[in-house]
C-alpha cells in the first residue's frame, strides 16, 4: 500500500502527470499572453520522452555525483508529494511533525541541483550554482517565517492533518489578515523555489546559457525537467494545504490549484528577471518583513 | 527506436550556431520565434546550451576559426543531432567560395540534413524546410 501510494496515486505517476499538465498550462498561457498559439497539451510529455531517448554525456570526473543528484531531487520531491497527497485524502493519519519533513524535503531538489551542477566542472554552471545557493538562502527565511505564521495561527499544529482540521473548523487561514500577508510572502517564495522568471537568475538562458543545467543532457536532464514539473504541483498543493484548507472536495481543490497556478503564471509573465543581489535584497527586506508582520499578527490572533 | 524518433519530431530543441554570418539569416530565425510564426506550436524551442539541443541551425560561411568551433559544437551535442544549413552561404558559400578566409562549406564540416537556400530565406521557407526534415525522420523511423 505504501509502495502504491509512493509510486502511483498521490505519489510519482499522479504528481508527474498533474505537474506536466500544469507545466503545459504555464507554457500555453504564456504563449497566449504573448499573442502566440502555444504548444499542444502533450508537449511536456513528448519533451520528457524525447530527452530520455537521447545520448547521455558525462563529465570526465565525478560521473556518479553528476548522475545521482537528479534522482536524489526527484525521489525527495515524490516523497513530499506522497505525504501532502495522503494528508489531503486522510487528514488524520499523518505522523507528528510531517510539516517539518515536507519543508526539508522541498529544499533537497535545490541542493541536488547545486551538487550536480558543481560536479560538472563547467564555469557557467558554477556561476549558476553560486546564484542558486544565494537564492536558496534568500527565500528560505521568509518561507519558513510564513509557515510559522500558519503554525502560530493554528494553535501550534505541526501536523498537516491538524492544520487542515483546524481550517475545516475555523475557516481558511487566508481569510484573516495574517493569513493574507503570509500567503503573499509564501507565494513569492514558491515562485523563487520554482525558479520562475523574476527569480530565475540561476538558470538565465540568455545570460549564462541554462546555468546549472548547462552540462546536462538526455535522461538526467529529463529527470530535472520532471522534478521541476512535480515541484510546481507540490508547491501549489502545499500552499492550498497551508492557506486554503477549508473545503478539500476534488472540485474545490482543483479550482484552488488553478487559481494558484494562474497567480504564479501572471507573476512570471509580468516581471523581468532580477539580478541576484536584487533578489536577495527583495527577499531579506520586504518579503521577510511581510512574513514577520504576519507572524506578529498571528500571535495577536488576527 | 521508433518511439524515440517519433518524439524527436514533435519536440526539436534548436541551438543557434552562427558561423560568421551577416546576421540576416539570424534575424529571420528570430522571426520564427515571434508571435507571427511561433515555432513553439510545433514544439521547437531555442535553447542556450548545446547539450540540450536536438538540431543545430547553422548560418554563414565557416572561416578558419568558426570551422573548428562548429566541429566542436557538433561533437558536444548529444546524438541524434540534426543539422540545418540556413541561407545560401551555409548551403554553398555563394560569392565567398574563392575567398581567402573560406576553407570549406558547412557540409564538409558536419553532416547537413536539410539545406534551406535564400539570402536570407523567408521564415515560411525555413518552416517548410523543417517540415521536410520531420518527414525525412519519420520515413527513417
Amino acid at each position: 500500500m505504501i509502495l502504491f501510494n509512493y509510486l502511483i496515486f498521490p505519489g510519482f505517476l499522479f504528481s508527474a502527470i498533474v505537474g506536466l499538465l500544469s507545466g503545459w498550462v504555464d507554457r500555453k498561457v504564456t504563449a497566449r499572453l504573448q499573442w502566440r498559439v502555444g504548444p499542444p497539451w502533450y508537449q511536456n510529455f513528448v519533451d520528457i520522452l524525447k530527452l530520455s531517448g537521447k545520448e547521455i554525456i558525462l563529465p570526465e570526473r565525478s560521473k556518479i555525483t553528476f548522475l545521482f543528484s537528479p534522482f536524489l531531487g526527484l525521489l525527495s520531491l515524490v516523497l513530499a508529494a506522497t505525504m501532502l497527497g495522503k494528508a489531503v485524502i486522510f487528514p488524520f493519519q499523518g505522523s507528528l511533525g510531517d510539516l517539518i519533513v515536507v519543508i526539508y524535503l522541498l529544499t533537497i531538489p535545490a541542493i541536488a541541483l547545486i551538487l550536480g551542477a558543481s560536479s560538472s566542472g563547467n564555469p557557467l554552471a558554477s556561476i549558476g550554482v553560486s546564484r542558486e545557493m544565494k537564492l536558496l538562502l534568500a527565500y528560505e527565511l521568509p518561507f519558513i517565517l510564513s509557515i510559522i505564521a500558519v503554525i502560530v495561527k493554528n494553535a501550534g499544529a505541526l501536523q498537516l492533518g491538524q492544520i487542515l482540521g483546524y481550517q475545516m473548523n475555523f475557516g481558511s487561514n487566508i481569510a484573516s489578515i495574517s493569513g493574507v500577508l503570509a500567503f503573499l510572502a509564501a507565494l513569492l517564495c514558491v515562485q523563487a523555489k520554482l525558479g520562475f522568471v523574476p527569480f530565475d537568475a540561476p538558470e538565465a538562458e540568455q545570460e549564462i546559457m541554462g546555468g546549472v543545467l548547462i552540462e546536462y543532457s538526455g535522461l538526467p536532464l529529463a529527470v530535472f525537467k520532471l522534478s521541476k514539473a512535480i515541484l510546481l504541483y507540490v508547491a501549489a498543493l502545499l500552499l492550498i494545504v497551508l492557506f486554503m484548507g477549508k473545503d478539500l472536495s476534488p472540485l474545490f481543490i482543483s479550482l484552488k490549484f488553478i487559481a494558484i497556478l494562474v497567480l504564479i503564471i501572471l507573476i512570471k509573465n509580468t516581471n523581468p528577471r532580477l539580478r541576484i543581489d536584487q533578489i536577495m535584497r527583495f527577499f531579506w527586506g520586504p518579503v521577510t518583513a511581510l512574513a514577520f508582520i504576519a507572524v506578529v499578527l498571528a500571535m495577536l490572533g488576527l | 527506436m521508433n518511439i524515440k524518433l517519433k518524439s524527436l519530431t514533435k519536440s526539436i530543441w534548436v541551438f543557434h550556431a552562427a558561423c560568421s554570418p551577416c546576421n540576416n539569416c539570424d534575424i529571420e530565425i528570430l522571426d520564427l520565434l515571434t508571435p507571427r510564426h511561433d515555432l513553439e506550436r510545433l514544439g521547437m524551442v531555442l535553447v542556450g546550451s548545446v547539450r540540450h539541443a536536438d538540431a543545430l541551425l547553422v548560418t554563414g560561411v565557416p572561416n578558419y576559426k568558426t570551422r573548428e568551433r562548429l566541429k566542436m559544437l557538433y561533437a558536444q551535442a548529444p546524438k541524434p543531432c540534426l543539422v540545418l544549413a540556413i541561407g545560401s552561404c551555409a548551403c554553398g558559400r555563394i560569392m565567398f567560395k574563392d575567398s581567402y578566409n573560406s576553407p570549406c562549406p558547412v557540409d564538409e564540416v558536419v553532416p547537413v540534413d536539410v539545406y534551406i537556400p535564400g539570402c536570407p530565406p523567408k521564415p515560411e521557407a525555413i518552416i517548410a524546410g523543417v517540415a521536410k526534415l520531420i518527414a525525412k525522420i519519420e520515413k527513417a523511423a
